[in-house]
């Protein structure tokens, strides 16, 4: 068993309105910033003993499934790192 | 017989669900979540509030508590189920109806009265009304955006599903009249059962005389059924 990080990135799928999204960019724009376009995503960090980076990835892959992204609205991805390899 | 409305820690809007079924003369208790359902269960509430903080999304914490497990039961055994406002979204989070409700289109909480359209006249909530009537009750809500997917909307509109749109006060389905910015101005939608539904707007507001309106009582009393 190893220690992992696993990070699932949840976001709107393509085309879905992000209210929020338009007024923070709204805001960023009366400030004098000049951009397009802003997307939000949410972002967590699981920490967890996996056998190997396999394991992790399908136990977060789950976690997204089940609870953490609403398919119905969101996109989701999960990358894994092993805790060790980022000291 | 009794109907059980589900209390979550968060939820505000449990007391004025009983006491406007009581009103109606339908026997009803508050159910701490739990406690589990009581035996002698008829019919459930989700009620209105802020379960759990509306942490994640608006629904999600509550949806994934043990009792949704006999809720989810109750419902397929043809137990009558309604979810008002944050318990809209937690049946949503549930997978008791489809698609999703998310933040307004404004980003603001609204809370205001609106009109809605009866879209489908043949189930337990919409009995006393006819097809296309325009009833009036109000909304308080941040996160009450009806998403879906195209296919999954078609497949609602196919079968009947959609119980209420937002309308103007003559029944037309305009932007204007969509305060929430919903797919299809959709303000409540029905399960796999007609007795299954989910509505953002809150019939127990508009039941009792003493508080303004009382356009909700006929949805309510589809407990009775």
């Amino acid at each position: 068993m190893s220690t992992y990080t696993a990070t699932v990135t949840v976001r709107l799928k393509h085309g879905v309105l992000d209210p929020e999204a338009e007024t923070t960019k709204g805001a960023l724009q009366r400030l004098g910033f000049e951009l397009s376009a802003l997307r939000a995503a949410d972002v967590y960090e699981l920490d967890l003993e996996a056998d190997d980076e396999a394991d992790a990835r399908e136990r977060a892959d789950e976690m997204a499934e089940r609870l953490l992204a609403n398919p119905t609205i969101h996109d989701y991805e999960v990358s894994v790192t092993e805790a060790d390899s980022e000291q | 017989m009794t109907v059980a409305v589900i209390q979550f820690g968060g939820s505000n809007c449990d007391r004025d669900a009983v006491r406007a079924l009581n009103y109606l003369d339908i026997d009803a208790e508050r159910v701490w979540h739990e406690d589990g359902l009581p035996a002698d269960t008829t019919g459930i509430i989700l009620p209105g509030g802020f379960s759990y903080g509306d942490y994640l999304r608006a629904g999600a914490m509550a949806a994934r508590s043990p009792i949704m497990d006999d809720v989810r039961t109750a419902a397929e055994d043809g137990t009558p189920v309604l979810g008002v406002c944050n318990g809209a979204q937690v049946g949503s989070e549930s997978g008791l109806t489809g698609g999703a409700f998310t933040t307004n289109k404004s980003a603001r909480f609204q809370c205001e009265h609106v009109h809605l359209r009866v879209e489908n006249a043949d189930t337990p909530w919409t009995a006393e009304f006819e097809e296309g009537d325009v009833i009036e009750v109000p909304i308080a809500h941040g996160e009450g955006r009806f998403e879906i997917t195209d296919d999954r909307y078609d497949e609602l509109e196919a079968n009947d599903q959609i119980l209420f749109r937002y309308c103007d006060e003559d029944g037309n389905l305009t932007d204007e009249a969509n305060p929430n910015g919903s797919t299809g101005n959709v303000a409540g939608i029905l399960g796999d059962r007609e007795s299954v539904a989910v509505l953002m707007p809150h019939p127990e507001r508009s039941t009792l005389p003493d508080i303004g309106g009382t356009d909700g009582q006929t949805i309510l009393t589809g407990f009775r059924a």
